[in-house]
């Protein structure tokens, strides 16, 4: 099943367990952008699977309110872009509602965002903003990398009682995998050693985790490299003790993702874990991220400034001088 | 336009309670602004004193069960949904007793679980809030209502028209009432706003609008009862512009620069909502103006015991400083 079906699941065995879930969204009844929404409003109706306007600032409020009075709404913000119009409720509002006003209330709402590059879909239909809202305290950020975990982290993320960012890579929506049948939870917070290694660790999530992992095979057969390949799954709460674990033990760690470099989540990672592992331990680190540009259209230009296999490649070895 | 308002038939009770609730937020106000410019309150403070009888008016037809969000000048909307005194004075100290534990302060003072979902230091921050509490409702098939309180500058914000909208589409309990002061903090409405009389916007979401002298208390406890209603009845959104004027400035020690002391001055006598309705009560003989010289005495004390619990209360431990913000799990 696709990446996207399996997100769907994971709504619906939300859904059927607590009528209090409720789905809003621009498009919503017709599935949405890439029809991860498909069906839902057949089943559940217009009441539950509501069309929201072009009113970005309101889709955030409403879920704001909403939660206030006791539902727990997911919202689709469709492209991670049409979030930045909410930003002010993002930030402002959901983020700081329980510890502004003293735990009185808690904000159990999932947005929804597809991001990452596609191919030429342009500067504003093609980025990863997972660096800002790491940076705003009281949400959680979740980016998975496969079908399996989406449904998983989906479920989660759903029954979390704080506000949860949830990113999905739009090239990868569309992907099939083989997903755990009947309903499951991937926990917020649990990072997956998805290839283990000795030499080098690559931290990474969303879709630049299944590059890590071509990468990592050619570093193998190419220069004999062991990689191992942490697939953080949740960024915020970040699972240190894994990454620290690694990096512990290959002395050497590669924080990759497709969002900018400077000020991206890969620096923060390798700051705790420079902050997590002793003093006197030889770290070696570096960090891969887009160039720091708009992402561009043309076929030639985007992967000029976003990284792939390629780089990944050029950057483990310039990092193992191998 | 001035709504014509029928004499509401109040009981000497009731228009002694509401006395008393007018007054305490004029009592409450003057005490924070006396001890802000004495430099004993931290951070800085929005005093509603002026606009009480929007409030008060609105909120006496609300139970716990309903919701309201309201502003930077939300002192008085708290109050009289019904907070803690003690509870409000101790949020305004950062103290551990506060509505908030001492995280909000006076721009961030609430209390869910009377239905207050927070004063916003973000102007427009409530209209979608109002408006997703009103979705709730409806969802659970509630008999309840969501009261968005804002000022005149919020109006022109994009989460104005985004959240009329949709509450418009889907008639949802909701009522949403201007006070419109005449500022947006320094700038007078006519220099930002195109048609300064905001309930013709009504029109262009498919709801109610009026508008009404919002110092006179019966005119806001008239129009405000319509509205809620006719939300509770499923009739629908209702937009409300209430006139009225701040008598202090946008925030406590602002120099007033944009608006003459004589505006100031001829306004606060003409328009006192609380001298106002003090004055008809006597004239029409529900109250004697000695019961009005107890309420006003019952206020002072309750204010001066709230402030004394505020004083009186411990400072939140730093050990917290990072407790709630989130519900689950603590952040690194």
């Amino acid at each position: 099943m696709t990446f996207g079906q399996a997100t769907l699941e994971a709504m619906q065995f939300a859904m059927d367990e607590d009528p209090s879930v409720v789905v809003i969204g621009e498009d919503i009844s017709w599935g949405g952008n890439f029809g991860q929404f498909r069906g839902l409003v057949d089943r559940y109706g217009h009441d539950r699977v509501v069309d929201m306007p072009i009113s970005e600032s309101l889709i955030v409020a409403l879920a704001v309110g909403a939660s206030a009075a006791g539902l727990k709404v997911v919202a689709s913000m469709s492209f991670v872009e049409f979030t930045l119009g909410a930003m002010d409720e993002i930030v402002n509002q959901a983020s700081k509602f329980r510890y502004m006003f003293g735990g009185q209330t808690s904000v159990p709402i999932v947005l929804r965002a597809s991001d990452g590059i596609r191919g030429s879909s342009g500067a504003q239909h093609s980025s990863s903003l997972e660096g800002m809202f790491c940076n705003v305290p009281g949400l959680k950020v979740v980016a998975p990398s496969n079908g399996n975990d989406a449904k998983g982290l989906l479920r989660a993320a759903i029954a979390d009682p704080d506000p949860v960012i949830y990113l999905e890579h739009k090239k990868i929506t569309g992907q099939r995998a083989p997903v755990t049948e009947g309903d499951f939870t991937v926990p917020l917070g649990s990072a997956a050693v998805v290839r283990e290694g000795t030499d080098l660790t690559v931290v990474s999530y969303s879709n630049m985790v299944n590059h890590a992992l071509v990468a990592a095979e050619q570093m193998a057969t190419e220069h004999g490299v062991s990689v191992e390949v942490i697939d953080l799954r949740s960024l915020i709460p970040l699972d240190l003790d894994t990454v620290a674990r690694s990096a512990m033990k290959t002395g050497a760690v590669l924080a990759a993702h497709e969002s900018w470099a400077v000020g991206g989540f890969g620096a923060e990672v390798l700051a705790q874990v420079r902050e997590a592992v002793p003093q006197q331990s030889a770290l070696r680190t570096a960090r891969l991220g887009a160039k720091t540009a708009p992402i561009p259209f043309s076929p030639q230009l985007e992967p000029a400034v976003v990284p792939g296999v390629a780089e990944l490649v050029t950057e483990m070895r310039r990092l193992l001088a191998v | 336009m001035t709504t014509t308002v029928p004499d509401p038939a109040l009981d000497p009770a009731q228009a002694r309670d509401l006395l008393r609730r007018m007054q305490t937020i004029r009592a409450f106000e003057s005490r924070v602004e006396e001890l802000f410019k004495a430099g004993e309150l931290p951070g800085f403070v929005h005093s509603c004193a002026g606009q009480e009888a929007t409030a008060v008016g609105v909120c006496s037809h609300l139970t716990p069960a309903d919701y309201i969000t309201s502003t930077h000048r939300g002192h008085g909307h708290a109050i009289a949904k019904g907070i803690s005194l003690g509870a409000m004075f101790a949020e305004l100290y950062g103290k551990a007793t506060g509505a908030c534990r001492g995280r909000g302060g006076s721009m961030h003072v609430a209390d869910f679980s009377i239905g207050m979902l927070g004063a916003n230091g973000i102007v427009g921050g409530g209209f979608g809030i109002a408006t997703g509490a009103a979705f709730a409702i409806r969802y659970q098939r509630r008999p309840d209502v969501a009261v968005c309180f804002f000022g005149d500058g919020a109006v022109n914000k994009g989460t104005f028209h985004e959240s009329l909208n949709f509450a418009g589409v889907h008639q949802l309990p909701v009522v949403f009432v201007c006070e419109n002061n005449r500022y947006a903090q320094f700038t007078a409405a006519s220099r930002t706003t195109a048609v300064t009389d905001i309930s013709v916007r009504a029109a262009g979401y498919g709801m109610v609008g009026e508008s009404l002298d919002g110092n006179d208390l019966l005119a806001v406890l008239d129009a405000a009862g319509r509205a809620i209603a006719r939300a509770r009845a499923g009739e629908g959104a209702t937009l409300l512009n209430m006139n009225t004027y701040r008598h202090s400035g946008h925030y406590v020690g602002d120099a007033e620069e944009y608006r003459s002391r004589d505006e100031v001055a001829n306004t606060r006598d003409t328009a006192d909502p609380v001298a106002r309705f003090a004055r008809h009560a006597v004239d029409t003989g529900l109250l004697t103006a000695d019961d009005v010289a107890a309420v006003m005495a019952e206020v002072d004390e309750a204010v001066a015991e709230a402030h004394r619990f505020a004083l009186d209360s411990p400072p939140p431990d730093p050990a917290g400083a990072l407790d709630d913000v989130w519900t689950v799990g603590v952040p690194r």
